[in-house]
């Protein structure tokens, strides 16, 4: 009954003239509402902001003042004062970092060279030449620091690529564990979820207390391997990697929690259909529910890659970005600045910080999510 | 009609999934089994050194827990009052325009047009520049607004070049990019400028613009993996585009509407930067209160642990709520063939 109305419906009256025209112009009533929010509330502060990078402000007895200093404070953090500390010290790789280098350029070569075997077009043979250089330099950029002196950039990315495929890694696990019907599985279930409940502040609290080596519940496990006055937080890597596993506990539920949902949304025929056909467990993963999962996995990843970058919480409670300047990440170190009040230099740090995100997200997007969303 | 999965788990395998779920959930649980421990613990027991077990290795008293519900008592509770509802409103109402624009974004072919964009920009390049020159914001607004009225009727249909859905996707997910540390000095001047500083509307207006991006991506996904099947059949039977949306879309996107839900929940209810920044007195919420036990007299990790405990607790039972309907099975058997 109620669907053959609106079919007959006579456009006659206020009432079903609008509904009329909402039915109508349906694509943009869905999708407007969201853009003019968040149009509203991103536009003047991208502005603001991209002001605020460009200039010095002063706060004087009540009074700010603005000057504008043009690339000033980009020029500080690139080439002048700030830049060890922002882009770290190169060193001569080690042998492992020539392997691990050699490696990312052989893949590049080949991806090159498999263009020239299907003799593809000339723009896209420099597209992909551009876009291998690029990734090379990044690479070689990243990993010659890592030899040498890591500065927040650096320090960021290792955050960021170890943090998040681990994150990935085990939220898919633990959604493929969970998505069983085993008895007492919801009990796991929002057990897992815990960690996302905690506020990020809070997690880097606990995480403090956590990994105090001598007052923390784990001093016994310090004390037995003869660690007791080691301390996580004077040592580089000890310290990046309490932030990391800081980080690790607290947005794995993420991962999981969108995948678990994923993953029960299987079409179930496709499996049991796999199942009859005498595919093991380890088939059925690689070639019906991996491939399902690859759009969710795309559009995770990249979410959560984005989020990553602006870590601050943990590396600032947990180890106030030291020792040093060791887990001092991006975010963080703009958030040092701003806390100095020195609110262009702080901006310049986000937009740059913007740049490298874009760059990488784009590289990704371009790579990943356009291939497994072209169907 | 729930099927038993295919694979019926032999019993090695078994043991295999509880071992790997029990390893997990310690890793998850310990930290919280700290934090309540420490909230029962005087604070010498915190500074003594590791004590694990309430009455054999320490006296447990509930001093902390005193203090936060008497002497704080107000001013949690009217945090605690201001987190709620800006976590939910901000959250149901993502959850609202992100399925819509999702739902849009997978089903409807936007184009966009370059020269819209680019005029659209220029108008506000323009109204920022008037504000600048001393002109009223509210003036320049008017006259932005006019002039891309003018744009829209004659650029517009000039530039035939478009952007797609996924230049429009792209653009939503970039708005997340910019660490909010410099982004909250602008959202300061901009709710200073309307009126709303230290209210709960502009935190909710602000965490609904900022989780949007996840919802829409999330929901995206769902959306695309329903049979298109349903929703033709539904046309043909003459139902509009919102019935379909709201009738057979969305129960059917129901464990990712409940995932999503509960991530833009949390988000909200845990921000922290953005609520530092856009309240004072009156819009406080939950997580400055968590940073304001670490002043001071140092870290008050008994008064900490209480509050983050107490944070944690709704969470907890609506994920318990919420967590049945992120089940299998929703949508066998409901295309045949």
């Amino acid at each position: 009954m109620a669907l053959r109305q609106t079919k007959n419906s006579p456009t006659r009256g206020l009432l079903p003239r609008l509904e009329a025209w909402l039915e109508h112009r349906a694509g943009a009533v869905f999708l407007w509402p969201a853009v003019v929010l968040m149009l509203a509330l991103a536009i003047f502060p991208l502005l603001a902001s991209i002001y605020l990078s460009l200039s010095r402000i002063q706060f004087r007895a009540g009074e700010v003042s603005f000057r504008f200093v043009g690339w000033a404070n980009y020029q500080k953090l690139l080439f002048g004062s700030e830049q060890t500390h922002f882009l770290g010290v190169a060193k001569a790789l080690p042998p492992l970092g020539w392997l691990v280098f050699a490696g990312v350029l052989g893949l590049l070569l080949g991806w090159i060279l498999r263009h020239l075997r299907r003799k593809g077009s000339l723009g896209g043979l420099l597209y992909r030449i551009g876009v291998s250089a690029l990734v090379g330099f990044l690479v070689w950029s990243l990993l010659s620091r890592l030899a040498g002196q890591p500065g927040t950039v650096q320090t960021t990315l290792v955050y960021v690529l170890f943090g998040t495929a681990m994150q990935y890694l085990l939220g898919l696990g633990l959604a493929l564990l969970c998505a069983q019907k085993l008895p007492g599985i919801r009990f796991f279930r929002v057990i897992y979820l815990l960690p996302l409940a905690i506020t990020p502040v809070g997690v880097a609290y606990m995480f403090r207390m956590l990994t105090d080596t001598g007052r923390g519940p784990l001093s016994p496990l310090w004390n037995v391997l003869g660690l007791s006055n080691f301390s996580w937080v004077n040592d580089p890597w000890g310290a990046r990697f309490a932030v990391m596993i800081g980080d690790i506990w607290q947005w794995t539920p993420f991962m999981f929690i969108v995948l678990l949902a994923a993953v029960q949304s299987l079409p179930q025929e496709q499996i049991e259909a796999a199942v009859v056909d005498g595919a093991n467990r380890i088939q059925t993963f690689v070639h019906i529910v991996f491939p399902y999962l690859i759009p969710v996995s795309a559009s995770l990843l990249l979410i959560r890659l984005i989020e990553a970058f602006k870590i601050v919480d943990l590396p600032n409670v947990l180890t106030n970005g030291g020792p040093g300047t060791a887990t001092e990440s991006m975010t963080l170190q703009a958030f040092f600045a701003w806390r100095t009040l020195d609110l262009g230099g702080a901006a310049a740090i986000a937009f740059l910080l913007l740049i490298l995100v874009s760059l990488i997200v784009t590289l990704y997007a371009n790579g990943v999510v356009a291939r497994v969303r072209r169907d | 009609m729930r099927r038993d999965s295919p694979h019926a788990p032999s019993l090695s395998s078994k043991v295999l999934s509880y071992v790997a779920l029990v390893a997990w959930g310690a890793v998850v649980l310990f930290p919280i089994y700290w934090l309540i421990v420490t909230s029962l613990k005087e604070p010498i027991d915190v500074f003594e050194g590791p004590k694990y077990l309430p009455w054999i290795d320490f006296n447990p008293s509930p001093h902390a827990w005193n203090y936060v519900f008497g002497t704080l008592g107000p001013s949690i509770a009217h945090a605690y009052r201001n987190t709620v509802v800006v976590a939910l409103a901000s959250s149901l109402l993502t959850l609202l325009l992100g399925t819509m624009a999702a739902y849009g974004l997978t089903r409807f072919t936007y184009r966009p047009r370059v020269g819209l964009i680019l005029g659209f920009i220029g108008c506000v390049l323009l109204a920022v520049g008037l504000s600048v020159l001393e002109v009223p914001w509210q003036l320049s607004l008017v006259i932005a607004l006019a002039l891309y009225g003018v744009v829209v009727q004659t650029l517009g249909k000039r530039f035939q070049r478009a952007l797609s859905n996924n230049d429009i996707a792209f653009w939503m997910i970039s708005n997340r990019i910019l660490p909010p540390v410099v982004v909250v000095i602008p959202l300061y001047v901009l709710y200073q400028q309307v009126g709303l500083l230290d209210t709960p509307v502009a935190l909710i207006l602000t965490y609904t613009a900022t989780n949007l991006p996840i919802a829409v991506w999330l929901m995206r996904d769902y959306f695309s993996s329903i049979p298109l099947e349903l929703e033709e059949c539904a046309q043909i039977d003459g139902a509009g585009r919102f019935r379909i949306f709201g009738s057979i879309v969305l129960p059917l996107a129901l464990p990712g509407i409940v995932a999503t839900f509960l991530l833009v929940l949390v988000f909200a209810w845990n921000e922290y930067l953005v609520a530092l920044f856009l309240s004072k007195a009156n819009a406080q919420t939950m997580p400055l209160m968590v940073s304001a036990m670490s002043g001071t007299r140092g870290t008050e990790w008994w008064y900490m642990s209480v509050v983050i405990l107490i944070m944690i607790l709704p969470v907890i039972v609506l994920a318990i709520l919420l967590e049945r309907y992120i089940q299998r099975g929703l949508l066998v058997g409901a295309v045949k063939g």
